[in-house]
């Protein structure tokens, strides 16, 4: 993985990636999802994992991000000048891949208690070491570019919409130019207006060079930015 | 963007205690670094306090090492040096936070005077700037400074917590040893002081060991979690790997079975 060539390198490299969920508390049942997934993914494109709600795509994507733990295979992540496997990295390695590298935007939002709205979306830049006024002034143009009102950056959005929280948490993952976004339904619950700023951000990531692996149920979204699919379909089940 | 390799600050080793022929913990090793939050998360008589008292020179392992890197002196073999040095090590670069507050302070005393003898224990003899850090160290743990001459038992005990939590940091710890800080506090009280935690222990840099129940607490709090059943360590990870895909059959139950609100 050291050899310096012309031809592009993959951001991400899965390879012949599995991942079986064993049941412990009802009677030992396994469940698979994906078995031998392979998938190079280069900086400036985005790949949209497509499949049928239940194929796997949030626990491929969460098995990228190493939240889940896959059971063979690896993902290989260029990660500045060396590559780490999410998979069998130190949980040392992991935590520097997510800080530098490696971006990941959920569904949902989880709130921390008492933390200010600006902080949420200020931090993880703060955590990089960028001095804290800079990364609030990040934070604060994020939020304004996804119409998050003024008066709400004071507060912990506990309280706040569903929406609202989905975009606090976009603004979260776009905060630090990350080599690679990992997007779970970003545009889900989003109004129009919303949506397009969330596909702008996207494209944006693209031209700065960042790999995107995203899985968008909005055709309309997922035309405007994916450039390719990426197929998950769910592993035939079978006798235990 | 090179991995600067760090050294450990805490090395255990194979760290194991009987009480008679009755297991407390059993071939506990891990390593902590500067700056790592470990949450250690069971039922309770799982043997996480035990675990604690061994760690932080409570409590003599049947067998095992527990090696220190210490600010000035290099590595220190916990159990293999004397006791005076390991007092001195207890003082000025450890911190233990006690579930139960009454255990961590001298209720007898007044609140300032309760961070102000910690910085005599190690050495602090002006009178007027024993009593500043003392007000500066009350007001970072949201005690007003009108409490400074309040006896502790006057306190609620969600002040009392932060009182306690004030009183181990005067000193500039590497290390802090937590027990359940939250246990016994209603949760609005609770939030507050994980609110604090959070900040302190990420703005000083602090490496911390965290004995909790609450998995809810591990989540917010620790970067890797230890989960020990029957005084054995069953899994090791990430906080976020251990409790949203749990492998072994009781970190399963154990995350199962917490209620959602």
């Amino acid at each position: 993985m050291t050899n310096q060539t012309n031809a592009p390198r993959p951001a991400v490299s899965v390879r012949d990636l599995e991942k079986t969920f064993v049941l412990h508390t009802q009677g030992g049942a396994r469940l698979p999802v994906f078995a031998g997934l392979t998938l190079d993914v280069f900086p400036g494109e985005c790949v949209a994992l497509h499949g049928p709600s239940g194929a796997g795509k949030s626990t491929l994507l969460r098995s990228l991000y190493a939240n889940y733990k896959p059971g063979s295979g690896q993902v290989l992540v260029r990660h500045g000048d060396s590559t780490v496997d999410m998979v069998s990295a130190t949980p040392h390695q992991i935590l520097a891949v997510r800080r530098h590298t490696m971006g990941y935007v959920s569904q949902f939002l989880r709130v921390i208690p008492r933390v200010s709205t600006l902080d949420i979306v200020a931090e993880p830049l703060i955590t990089l070491g960028t001095a804290p006024e800079e990364a609030r002034a990040r934070a604060r143009a994020l939020l304004t570019r996804l119409r998050i009102a003024e008066r709400l950056w004071s507060l912990a959005p506990a309280t706040f919409s569903g929406g609202e929280q989905q975009r606090v948490n976009i603004a979260r993952g776009f905060s630090v130019p990350y080599p690679v976004l990992l997007l779970d339904e970003p545009t889900a619950s989003l109004d129009a207006a919303n949506r397009a700023t969330v596909l702008e951000l996207i494209t944006e990531a693209k031209q700065r060079g960042a790999a995107v692996i995203g899985i968008f149920h909005d055709a309309d979204a997922r035309a405007a930015v994916a450039d390719r699919l990426f197929d998950v379909l769910p592993v035939p089940s079978q006798a235990a | 963007m090179t991995m600067i390799p760090q050294t450990p600050l805490l090395r255990v080793e194979g760290l194991t205690h009987y009480y008679g022929s009755r297991l407390g913990c059993r071939d506990v090793s891990f390593d902590l670094y500067p700056g790592e939050v470990l949450g250690i998360v069971g039922e309770s008589g799982s043997g996480k306090s035990t675990l604690l008292s061994c760690l932080s020179a409570r409590q003599d392992p049947s067998s095992g090492r527990v090696l220190y890197q210490s600010r000035h002196d290099g590595e220190i073999d916990l159990y293999r040096v004397s006791e005076p040095r390991r007092r001195l090590l207890m003082r000025t670069e450890w911190g233990i936070v006690h579930q139960n507050p009454r255990d961590g302070l001298r209720m007898t005393v007044s609140a300032g005077a309760n961070i102000g003898e910690r910085l005599m224990a190690v050495g602090a003899r002006h009178y007027g700037d024993i009593r500043d850090q003392a007000i500066d160290w009350l007001g970072r743990v949201e005690i007003s400074d009108d409490r400074t001459d309040d006896l502790p038992r006057t306190f609620s005990g969600g002040m009392q917590q932060r009182l306690q939590i004030a009183r181990n940091l005067v000193t500039q710890p590497r290390l802090i040893f937590m027990d359940e800080p939250t246990g016994g506090l209603d949760v609005s009280v609770q939030a507050r002081l994980l609110d604090l935690l959070r900040g302190l222990v990420s703005s000083l840099g602090l490496s911390v060991i965290i004995v909790t129940h609450d998995l809810a607490v591990a989540r917010l709090l620790a970067h890797r979690l230890m989960v020990m059943k029957e005084g054995q360590v069953v899994e090791t990870g990430l906080t976020d790997q251990v409790l949203d895909d749990p492998h072994h059959p009781y970190t399963q139950l154990l995350v199962s079975s917490v209620l959602q609100v």
